[in-house]
């Protein structure tokens, strides 16, 4: 077994069926993180105890014990979750030495199922950002291209998925930051319904709209990461107590009479890469093929979506980063004499200093749009056309079974292109946004090439708990899909 | 009331501390006695990524005092946030209820100065507590033992006039408190607080005067004096032609006097919005249904009953209706003893005086109630007497024992076998024969009482004095 | 352009120190965001509740059950500065 190459599902199985140690299959990709990772940037801290943990589920399985269905998986962690005993910080400053006495849930999920953690993933400051520039580990570079950026901001995820650093990864995803790197960077990257997956111990970014996701290199391995980390938990009010269906064991490509869904709006969206729209076309023609149905829908809301996104999120992470304070934990500014100091100028001091550029922008923004004067005009009314976007959703999903669209206006960008002007980089977010405002799950699926060679996604979308409808289509995808077999120059 | 031509105007902020077990929004303790941060965990800490979840016995607790309270219990209540920085608020916002809150349009009744008042509630909205500071100077240290433990906030309309009635209110919602058995009421440890809204105007003046709030209030001695404080203040500045500035003063109860807390530069914008990490809290008919089935009988209708079930006066049906416990002591006490004067007369007189000397609850009295009912039916039933009764009690105080068993070993049943009185009788008669003969012959009146006390003594009191009557009414003939 | 005077108070109730290079940045930044961000005011949204929560979920409420998994120790060893297991912060009054 090439194990570089090997999928979350054979890794697992040779593992169970002692074919291969854990320990094997954690010392080989540590060495990859240890020769590749300079490049990329990828990794922000490693698990010193990776083989000791490989070890132990050795030892288990030794004793005939059953250690769960991703046996000896390593996997990255993007660091917005909590790993108990090891550094957490959100890609900030302000959480520079912060270690979390307890592992957010779908880590637990991850570990209790046999993942060994190789380390934590680089990520846009409390996620904000579309590139991974923002975060204060550095800049992480696109293994396609290594001037590019990887997307964001679960960019770290990608970036270490795409140049298999690690067999699968977890990313979080606010307005695209799953689905935007993953189309990126070639990988299969999936954003399941808001109330799938616990939001325990997942650093907040925007709580309405933030969910965990696998970002893997398989439909398949996203179907069975997805289903370890689903469920309710008694720690999340916001989990949905539904049942996790068994999404990977029902994965069925065929495409007959199924619904596909084109939204009118998007096809005339301003600015799309004539690369990304080759692709969707592809998408569509191939889907076609395989007996699908092809019907076009209408979300007249959707040019809304970014601004409601940005009003909603701000909002929502001006209060939820607030508790970032130099008081419990995480940086704290110096002062000569504290005894002397101000409360409003500790507080300030340490938040102007610990926060970067993009997080404070957004604070700004969400503090400006919940402040007296304001509150209705900014807050209340995204809230209201944030109802109205759904429902558009809910009666676009009455006439298809999935919508199929770009994930992105165009293929991965170089880096330090749109750093200085946030509004551009906002507006990119187009076709992802609306997916988080609605609580659908979405996903992205490598299907094109650029001219340039940059691996281009194409983004399925499905009603709320659908999860499998838009899985079985991006597994037909994938069986036809021109990124297969492809692989960043780096590896 | 007027106060040299105005009037006051008060309202009042209750905070409830609801007597859960665990916090607000996660499983931590609520125990007072806890070690520094010992009752903390990552939610109340407000580490990163933690997630509130609703304690379902604070939502009971809540829902339960706001039917007592003769409040509305909205079907769909919001959790939102209020935005602001502070040491003790570890999440930089305190989960609160702002414009839908769990109770609404309630009233309270009680009685001041023999007349009925009754006061609007406006709202009762639940929050989480904050932690504790504690200033040493140079520096504060924080524990957020407290930081998440379930408070509601109780907020009356200002329909209240005097500090008399300010106090007897916030009296009256302790007593709802307590007897829902929801909150301990301790105003010293802070499980109760109360928050005074004072302004004056003019006697007939529509208009509402500025009103100041006034904190740090811990006795309802202080509500009153604070409140009367504040009310000579506000005319005294009003009289010199100033202005009342809106502020918060605070109760400085060693100086009788309230005084200004440093003023915020610009009013708070504590940037209110529903919590997302918390759903709506819809209550259903049923429930609302069945937390009002589980409600105890409140003071004022128990105390009614006291008096036309029970025929028992209207100062002893209030006196025992102050605490839940005492009525509930005084209601199993009352079935053991089938005497219902009876049992009120021995809790307010002698079971009160020990407990007061005792400094103990009612709870902790080491006479149960079914034991006292026993003592009690036994002085009915003749086989005490109602002074023996005394001593019996002491016994039981002291020792906890059941009357029967005091009586036994301490010998005191009461002699009613009329051969062994009439022996006594006998003897006392013989040994005061002249006594005997003065009676007789008329020549002195006024006798029978020496008689009676004689033989009791002899008896040493067990003697039943119903029958030393009557005997001696015989031989005295 | 959003004026010094907002960007000032936006930064103290947000408790952020800003320099006056970056409040400059901000009034600029912020006021061609929100200039874009105001088209929303052109949607119809009579009597439309604002959404917090996008799916349907059922309420869980929590037992009343104590849980004493961390110790005080554990739960002030990030602090930036302590005594003992206080937190320790600048005099607040």
């Amino acid at each position: 077994m090439d194990l570089t190459f090997a999928t979350i599902c054979e890794i697992a199985e040779a593992v169970k069926t002692k074919k291969i140690s854990a320990k094997e299959v954690v010392v080989h990709f540590q060495k990859r993180i240890e020769s590749l990772d300079g490049k990329l940037n990828a990794f922000t801290s490693r698990n010193e105890n990776a083989v000791k943990d490989a070890e132990m589920l050795d030892a288990r399985i030794a004793r005939g014990e059953d250690v769960g269905a991703l046996a000896g998986v390593p996997f990255g962690i993007k660091e917005m979750f909590c790993t108990k005993g090891q550094k957490t910080t959100a890609g900030s400053k302000i959480l520079e030495n912060f270690v979390p006495p307890y592992d957010a849930t779908a880590v637990a999920r991850l570990k209790n199922a046999g993942v060994v953690v190789l380390g934590k993933l680089n990520q846009d400051e409390f996620a904000m950002g579309s590139s991974n520039e923002t975060s204060f580990h550095g800049a992480v570079r696109n293994p396609w291209d290594l001037d590019r950026v990887p997307g964001g901001s679960s960019g770290g995820s990608a970036a270490a998925q795409s140049a298999r650093l690690v067999v699968g990864t977890l990313g979080t995803d606010t307005g695209g930051s799953i689905r935007q790197p993953a189309s990126f960077c070639g990988i299969v990257g999936v954003k399941p319904t808001y109330g799938r997956v616990s939001r325990y111990g997942m650093v907040a970014y925007a709580s309405s709209l933030d969910q965990a996701g696998p970002m893997v290199s398989s439909v398949k391995d996203a179907a069975l990461t997805l289903e370890v980390i689903s469920g309710f938990d008694p720690q999340d009010g916001t989990t949905s107590r539904k049942q996790v269906p068994q999404w990977s064991q029902n994965l069925n490509s065929n495409m007959k009479g199924l619904k596909v869904g084109l939204v009118k709006e998007y096809l005339t969206a301003e600015g799309l890469d004539s690369d990304v729209q080759k692709t969707v076309e592809n998408a569509v023609n191939e889907l076609k093929k395989m007996g699908a149905e092809i019907v076009e829908v209408s979300v007249p809301l959707t040019e809304y979506a970014v601004p409601v996104y940005y009003l909603v999120a701000a909002s929502e992470a001006s209060s939820n980063l607030s508790r970032y304070d130099g008081v419990k934990y995480g940086f704290r500014a110096e002062f000569k004499n504290l005894s002397a100091v101000d409360l409003a100028e500790f507080y300030s001091q340490t938040r102007g200093q610990g926060f970067g550029a993009e997080v404070k922008r957004r604070i700004m923004l969400g503090t400006y749009c919940l402040s007296s004067g304001y509150y209705d005009a900014y807050y209340t009314k995204a809230g209201q056309v944030r109802r109205l976007i759904m429902e558009e959703y809910l009666a676009a999903f009455r006439q298809c079974d999935v919508i199929l669209s770009p994930v992105t206006t165009a293929p991965a960008f170089k880096i330090g292109e749109r750093i200085s002007d946030p509004l551009t980089m906002y507006l990119n977010d187009i076709f992802t946004t609306s997916t988080n405002l609605a609580g659908l799950p979405g996903m992205s699926v490598p299907f094109g090439m650029s001219k340039d060679g940059l691996p281009i996604g194409v983004q399925l979308t499905a009603a709320h708990f659908e999860e499998q409808k838009m899985l079985n289509v991006a597994s037909a995808l994938e069986s036809v899909s021109t990124v297969k077999g492809k692989h960043p120059h780096v590896v | 009331m007027s106060y040299r031509g105005y009037e006051a105007v008060i309202g009042i902020e209750i905070h409830v501390q609801l007597s859960t077990k665990t916090k607000m929004f996660c499983a931590d303790s609520t125990s007072f006695d806890a070690g520094d941060n010992e009752n903390t965990s990552p939610v109340s800490v407000g580490m990163p990524g933690t997630l509130p979840v609703v304690n379902s016995k604070a939502i009971e607790y809540s829902i339960k005092t706001g039917l007592a309270l003769g409040c509305d219990i909205r079907k769909k209540s919001i959790f939102a946030r209020k935005n602001y920085f502070y040491p003790d608020l570890p999440k930089g916002y305190q989960i609160s209820q702002y414009d839908q809150p769990i109770c609404e349009n309630g009233s309270v009744t009680f009685t001041v100065d023999g007349k009925e008042k009754t006061v609007s509630i406006t709202r009762a909205h639940m929050e989480e507590d904050a932690g504790k500071s504690t200033h040493f100077g140079e520096y504060t240290l924080i524990n957020y033992n407290r930081s998440g433990i379930p408070l509601l906030e109780v907020v009356s309309g200002p329909d209240i006039r005097s500090p008399a009635e300010a106090a007897e209110y916030a009296r009256t919602i302790r007593q709802i408190v307590r007897y829902l058995d929801v909150c301990d009421g301790n105003l010293e440890e802070g499980s109760l607080r109360c928050d005074c809204n004072v302004s004056v105007r003019k006697l007939g003046d529509p208009q509402f005067g500025t009103r100041v709030e006034i904190k740090n209030i811990n006795s309802f001695r202080f509500v009153e004096k604070a409140i009367e404080y504040e009310i000579e203040r506000q005319i005294d500045e009003v009289e010199r032609g100033g202005k009342i500035i809106q502020e918060t003063r605070l109760w400085d109860p060693d100086k009788n006097r309230t005084f200004s807390m440093r003023s915020k530069e610009d009013a708070q914008d504590y940037r209110y919005f529903a919590d997302p990490d918390l759903l709506p809290i819809i209550v259903t008919d049923s429930m609302i249904e069945k937390f009002r089935q589980e409600l105890p009988e409140l003071p004022i209708a128990r105390a009614k009953r006291f008096e036309t079930e029970h025929a028992l006066p209207a100062y002893d049906a209030s006196v025992l209706t102050i605490e839940k416990d005492v009525a509930d002591y005084y209601e199993e006490t009352a079935k053991g003893a089938g005497n219902f004067k009876a049992s009120s007369n021995w809790i307010m007189t002698e079971l009160m005086r020990e407990l007061n000397s005792a400094g103990k609850n009612i709870k902790d009295s080491p006479i149960k109630p079914e034991q006292l009912g026993r003592m009690i039916a036994l002085i009915d039933k003749g086989s005490i007497s109602g002074k023996i009764a005394k001593t019996v009690f002491q016994g039981m105080w002291d020792s906890g024992k059941d009357p029967e068993v005091i009586i036994k070993e301490k010998g005191l049943v009461q002699i009613s076998d009329a051969a062994a009185i009439e022996k006594i009788v006998d003897d006392v008669l013989a040994a005061n024969a002249q006594v005997v003969d003065d009676h007789r012959s008329g020549r002195k009146k006024n006798l029978f009482g020496f008689f009676v006390g004689a033989v009791m003594k002899a008896s040493k009191g067990q003697a039943n004095p119903d029958m030393v009557n009557k005997i001696l009414q015989e031989k005295l003939k | 352009m959003i004026d010094k005077k907002t960007i000032e108070h936006i930064a103290k109730l947000a408790r952020l120190h800003v320099t006056e290079d970056e409040a400059q940045e901000y009034s600029t930044q912020l006021a061609k965001a929100l200039g874009h961000f105001e088209k929303i005011s052109k949607v119809n949204t009579d009597g439309v509740e604002p959404m917090i929560t996008p799916t349907e979920i059922e309420a869980y409420w929590r037992e009343d059950v104590v849980k004493q998994d961390f110790s005080a120790e554990e739960m002030t060893s990030n602090a930036p500065a302590k005594a003992g297991n206080l937190f320790q912060v600048p005099p607040v009054v």
